[in-house]
C-alpha cells in the first residue's frame, strides 16, 4: 500500500491553546482511516491543515511522498485533497450541478448539459442517488452531503476528508453513505473521516488513528481492536460506558402541549399541530433531523416563540391548579411561579453572554430580585463557586469570562445555573453537543438526578444511541409534525430513524 | 500535480492572545507613545528642520505654559469628556449613536433659548434647573428618535443618528437667522454681554471650574451605573447578545429607548455646558466635531469611564499642542495634523499587539 498522505510533526497553536502537537500519521492509498478523538481533541484543526484552511505552525506535510505546501483549499485541490466540511457552504437556488461546477475556473465554455452528464456519470460510479437539477432548497441534508461529496470528485480528488458526515444523518442514510464509501476505497481513493462515535469506527474503517488533547497517541487495525480499547486510547483511562434509567417514581402530567402551530414570517409551518405531555420524573426524548421544529417546540415553551395557535398548559406540582403559558414572555412565566429552565442549544449565544465572567452569567437569572437599582454580586458569586466546587468547572477563578473556557466547562456552567433554581421542568437542548465523554456523562447523570427528583426533563437529542439509553419516551419530530411518540425502552434505532423520515417520504409519495 | 514548490511558506503566523497583565499591555501602549515620538522627530526634521525637542515643547507648553492655558485645557478636556461619557452607554449597547453632535447641538439650541428669553428676567434659581430640563429634554428627543425607530421598526440606527445631525444643523441655522444680533451680521453673537444673564457661575473667580466639577460628578455617576447598577447590566446583556436578553426575559426595546434617552439628555447637558458655561453664544460648529471624536474617546478606552479621562486628555493634548506649535513655531497647520496623525496610529496599533501575538514558524527539516 502507498502513502497518500503522510504528516510529520505537525504543531498547531491558537494564542495559549494547543490543538495539535507534534502529531505524525499517514494515510494510504485504498484505505478508509478514522481519525478518533474526542470534541476538541484536534481532529478537525489537523484535517483543515491538510485541506488548506489553516497553515501548521512547525511540522511538514508530504503528499504521494513529496513535500507540499497548502496554503488555501485550492492548493489542496492541486494536490487533489478535497474535504467536506460539518457545515455546507451551497447556494441554495442553484442546482446541484451549478454548486458542483461553481468556482471551478475552466477555460472551456460554460457547459451545464455536459457538467450535469459528468455528474451523473461520478454518481453512476459509485451508487450516489443523485438529480443534478435539483434546487438546494429542496434538498435533504443527506442530498446536500452528496452535492458537496460529488463535489469534491468532481476536481478529481484522490484524497478524500469527511469531517463528521454522520452527524446529520439517519441511521439508513448512514448506511447508505458508507457503502458508498466503501466503493471508493475500492477504487483506490484516500478516504479520512473524523468522528467520535465508536461504532461507526469499528464498521466502517480499516485503521484508526487517535488524538487525545491535540496529541497523537497510536494507530490501530480495526480488525485487531475493539470498542473498549479505542474509548481507552481517546479518554486515556478506562471508562464505563452505562447512563442508569430508574423507572419513573409516580409519574404526573407536569405540562401538556396541546395543537400548537407555528407559522414563520415567510409562512413557513415550523411546528404543526403540536402535542404531548411530558410527566414528572421522566425524561421525555425529542429526536428528529436537525432544524424539524425541535428548537420553535422548546421557544415556544419557554415564552420565546410566537404561536399561531394551540395551548400550554402548566400544572402546578404543588396545588395541582392549571396554568395557561402559551404568549407569555419568559419574565410573565417566571413571575407566575413558573419555575422552567431551558439549555438553549445556542450555549454563548443565547444562554450565557461570552464576555461576561461566570459571576454576572450567574446573575442573568436572578439579578432583578429586589428593589435596589444596584447588582448584588455577593449570592450570585456564592452560587458561582458552589457551581465549580460540584460539577469540578475547569477555570482559573469565577472572574474568567466564560467564553474563555472549554465547550464542556461552558456546559457545566450553563446547566448548573439553570439546576440552581430548582426547576419543576427542565429543557435541555443537544446539552452534550461538542463536549467530551466524561463532560457529556456528568450532563446525563445531572438530567438523570433532576429526573429522580420528580422534574419533567425534556432532552433534545441528536445521538440515538444515547437518547434509547437516558430516555423514558421518545417524541420523533418530522418537519414540525410529531410522526409519533414511542416507549424508549422497547423501541430500535432503526424504529426511530424511519419516523424521523416517514412524513417527508409520505408527502413525496403524494406528489 | 502542479509543481508548487515555488510558492513560499508562511514566515510568521498571527495567533490571539488569551489575556495580558496590566503591566505588560501597559508597557506596550508606552513603547507604542516613545516610538511615536521618535518617528514624529524623524518627520519634524526632515520636513521643517526644527529641533524635534523644541517642538514637542511648544506642544507641552501648549497646554501647561500658563495657569490660563491650563483651565482652556481642561475646559476642553470637560467638554470632550462630556460628550464621550453620552455616547458611552448607547455603544456598549452596540446602538452605533454617531449623532451626539447633533444631540449636543440641539442641547446647545435649548440653552442658548432660555438665555434668550428668560436670561434677564428670571432669578437664576429658577432658570439654571428650566434651562438644565429644557437642554436635557432637548438632547434626548434628539436620542430618542432614532432609538423608537430603531427598536420599533429595526431602522439602521447609524444612518439615523447621522441624518439628526444634519437637522439639527439647519434647526440651528434657522434660529440664528431669527435671533440674529446684530441685524445682518448672521450670528447671534454673545448673549446677554453686559449682564451675563443665564451665563453659568464662576467659582472661586474661574469661569470654567462649574463645568469641570460637573463633568468630573457624570464621570463617577457613569463609571457606578454601567459597573454596579442593574439598568448597566441589561446595557451589557443586549449590547453583547440580543439572543441572550430575550432569553432571560430583558425587553430589549425598553432597555433600547431607555439608554439612548440618557445618551441623548447627557449630550443635552453638553450643549448647555457649552453654550450657557462656555461660548455664551450658538452657532453650528459650537461643537466643533466634538460627537464625533468623542467615538474614538470612548473605543479608545474600551468604554471605561475612567480611562476615558486619560483618553480624552490624550487627543486634547495633541489637539492644543498642534495648535501651539502652528502659531509659536509658525509652522503650517498641517504639520502638526500630520504628527498628530503619527501619535494616534501608533497608539490605535498598539492595540493589536496587546491583543495578538505574532511568531516566526519554526520549519523543521531535520526528522525527529
Amino acid at each position: 500500500m502507498k502513502a497518500a498522505i503522510e504528516l510529520k510533526n505537525i504543531t498547531k497553536t491558537f494564542g495559549s491553546v494547543v490543538a495539535n502537537k507534534n502529531v505524525s500519521l499517514t494515510v494510504n492509498k485504498g484505505e478508509i482511516l478514522s481519525i478518533l478523538g474526542e470534541n476538541g481533541s484536534g481532529k478537525t484543526t489537523l484535517m483543515n491543515m491538510i485541506s488548506g484552511i489553516y497553515f501548521p505552525d512547525e511540522g511538514q506535510i508530504l503528499i504521494n511522498g513529496e513535500e507540499a505546501v497548502i496554503r488555501s483549499p485550492k492548493d489542496a485541490y492541486d494536490y487533489k485533497i478535497g474535504m467536506i466540511h460539518q457545515h455546507f457552504k451551497q447556494v441554495d437556488v442553484f442546482s446541484a450541478a451549478e454548486n458542483i461546477i461553481l468556482g471551478l475556473n475552466e477555460k472551456k465554455k460554460f457547459d451545464l448539459k455536459a457538467a450535469e452528464k459528468r455528474v451523473k456519470e461520478i454518481a453512476d460510479r459509485y451508487g450516489f442517488q443523485i438529480d443534478p437539477s435539483k434546487k438546494i432548497y429542496d434538498m435533504s441534508v443527506s442530498e446536500k452531503q452528496t452535492v458537496e461529496i460529488i463535489r469534491v470528485l468532481y476536481r478529481g480528488a484522490d484524497i478524500l476528508i469527511l469531517d463528521e458526515p454522520t452527524a446529520v444523518l439517519t441511521p439508513q442514510e448512514t448506511k447508505k453513505l458508507f457503502a458508498v464509501l466503501r466503493r471508493m476505497r475500492d477504487d483506490n481513493k484516500a478516504i479520512v473521516i473524523i468522528t467520535h462515535k465508536l461504532h461507526e469506527v469499528m464498521s466502517l474503517s480499516d485503521r484508526v488513528s487517535v488524538l487525545r488533547r491535540g496529541e497523537y497517541v497510536g494507530t490501530v487495525k480495526t480488525s485487531e481492536t475493539n470498542e473498549n480499547q479505542l474509548t481507552e486510547m481517546m479518554v486515556g483511562k478506562k471508562v464505563t460506558l452505562n447512563i442508569d434509567r430508574d423507572e419513573p417514581d409516580n409519574p404526573t402530567d407536569r405540562l401538556k402541549v396541546e395543537h400548537i402551530n407555528c407559522i414563520d414570517r415567510e409562512g413557513v409551518r415550523l411546528l404543526n399541530d403540536v402535542s404531548f405531555t411530558a410527566r414528572s420524573g421522566e425524561i421525555l426524548g425529542i429526536a428528529g433531523i436537525a432544524g424539524s421544529g425541535q428548537r420553535e417546540l422548546l421557544e415556544a415553551i419557554a415564552g420565546l416563540q410566537h404561536l399561531n395557535d394551540g395551548v400550554i398548559t402548566y400544572i402546578d406540582p404543588k396545588t395541582g391548579e392549571a396554568e395557561n403559558l402559551r404568549d407569555k414572555t419568559p419574565m410573565q412565566i417566571r413571575d407566575m411561579g413558573v419555575r422552567l429552565s431551558f439549555v438553549p442549544e445556542d450555549r454563548l449565544g443565547m444562554g450565557l453572554v461570552g464576555n461576561m465572567d461566570i459571576v454576572d452569567n450567574m446573575m442573568l437569572r436572578s439579578y432583578r430580585k429586589g428593589k435596589s437599582m444596584f447588582l448584588e454580586r455577593k449570592a450570585p458569586k456564592n452560587l458561582a463557586e458552589n457551581i465549580i466546587e460540584q460539577l469540578e468547572v475547569a477555570t482559573p477563578n469565577v472572574n474568567t469570562p466564560v467564553r474563555r473556557l472549554s465547550g464542556g466547562n461552558v456546559q457545566k456552567v450553563l446547566v448548573g445555573r439553570e439546576i440552581a433554581s430548582s426547576p419543576t421542568v427542565l429543557m435541555a437542548a443537544y446539552p452534550v453537543r461538542g463536549l467530551d465523554i466524561n463532560s457529556s456523562y456528568t450532563i446525563y447523570n445531572l438530567l438523570n438526578e433532576q429526573k429522580r427528583r420528580g422534574v419533567a426533563v425534556i432532552f433534545v437529542g441528536e445521538d440515538l444511541d444515547v437518547l434509547l439509553e437516558l430516555c423514558d419516551r421518545i417524541l420523533v419530530l418530522c418537519g414540525g409534525k410529531i410522526s409519533g411518540i414511542v416507549d424508549a425502552r422497547t423501541t430500535s434505532k432503526e424504529q426511530i430513524g424511519l419516523l424521523m423520515t416517514k412524513l417527508q417520504e409520505e408527502s413525496e409519495n403524494e406528489e | 500535480m502542479k509543481n508548487n514548490t515555488k510558492q513560499h511558506e508562511p514566515k510568521i503566523h498571527v495567533a490571539k492572545r488569551g489575556g495580558m497583565v496590566w503591566y505588560k499591555s501597559w508597557g506596550i501602549r508606552a513603547a507604542a507613545i516613545v516610538l511615536a515620538l521618535i518617528v514624529c522627530a524623524v518627520v519634524i526634521v526632515l520636513l521643517t528642520g526644527y529641533n524635534p525637542i523644541q517642538v514637542y515643547k511648544a506642544m507641552f507648553s501648549g497646554n501647561f505654559g500658563s495657569s490660563r492655558k491650563i483651565w482652556n485645557m481642561l475646559q476642553q478636556l470637560a467638554m470632550l469628556l462630556c460628550i464621550s461619557l453620552a455616547v458611552t452607554p448607547a455603544f456598549k449597547m452596540k446602538f452605533w449613536n454617531i449623532g451626539a453632535e447633533g444631540q449636543t447641538l440641539v442641547g446647545g439650541l435649548a440653552a442658548a433659548a432660555c438665555m434668550i428669553y428668560f436670561g434677564e428676567t428670571m432669578s437664576p434659581i429658577i432658570l439654571f434647573p428650566l434651562m438644565a430640563v429644557v437642554c436635557i429634554l432637548a438632547g434626548m428627543l434628539w436620542g430618542l428618535i432614532p432609538a423608537y425607530f430603531k427598536a420599533q421598526f429595526n431602522t439602521n440606527e447609524t444612518l439615523f443618528t447621522l441624518m439628526m445631525n444634519y437637522v439639527a444643523i439647519q434647526l440651528v441655522s434657522f434660529f440664528i437667522v431669527f435671533w440674529e444680533n446684530p441685524k445682518d451680521s448672521n450670528t447671534v453673537g454673545v448673549i446677554n454681554r453686559a449682564t451675563e444673564g443665564g451665563w453659568l457661575p464662576s467659582l472661586f473667580g474661574q469661569k470654567y471650574l462649574l463645568n469641570i466639577i460637573i463633568v468630573a460628578v457624570i464621570t463617577i455617576a457613569m463609571y457606578i451605573y454601567l459597573k454596579y447598577s442593574k439598568h448597566g447590566y441589561e446595557i451589557s446583556v443586549v449590547g453583547e447578545s440580543e439572543n441572550t436578553a430575550r432569553y432571560i426575559g430583558i425587553n430589549v426595546k425598553k432597555v433600547i429607548l431607555r439608554t439612548m434617552a440618557l445618551s441623548g439628555a447627557l449630550c443635552g447637558v453638553a450643549g448647555m455646558l457649552l453654550v450657557s458655561g462656555t461660548d455664551h453664544t450658538i452657532n453650528t460648529g459650537i461643537v466643533s466635531g466634538m460627537g464625533f471624536t468623542a467615538i474614538m474617546v470612548s473605543w479608545l478606552a474600551k468604554f471605561n469611564p475612567i480611562m476615558m479621562t486619560l483618553t480624552s486628555f490624550l487627543i486634547v493634548f495633541l489637539e492644543r499642542g498642534a495648535g501651539e506649535i502652528a502659531t509659536a513655531l509658525q509652522l503650517n497647520e498641517s504639520v502638526s495634523d500630520i504628527l498628530t496623525g503619527i501619535i494616534l496610529f501608533f497608539i490605535i496599533g498598539s492595540e493589536f499587539f496587546v491583543q495578538y501575538k505574532i511568531s516566526i514558524r519554526k520549519h523543521k527539516k531535520e526528522e525527529r
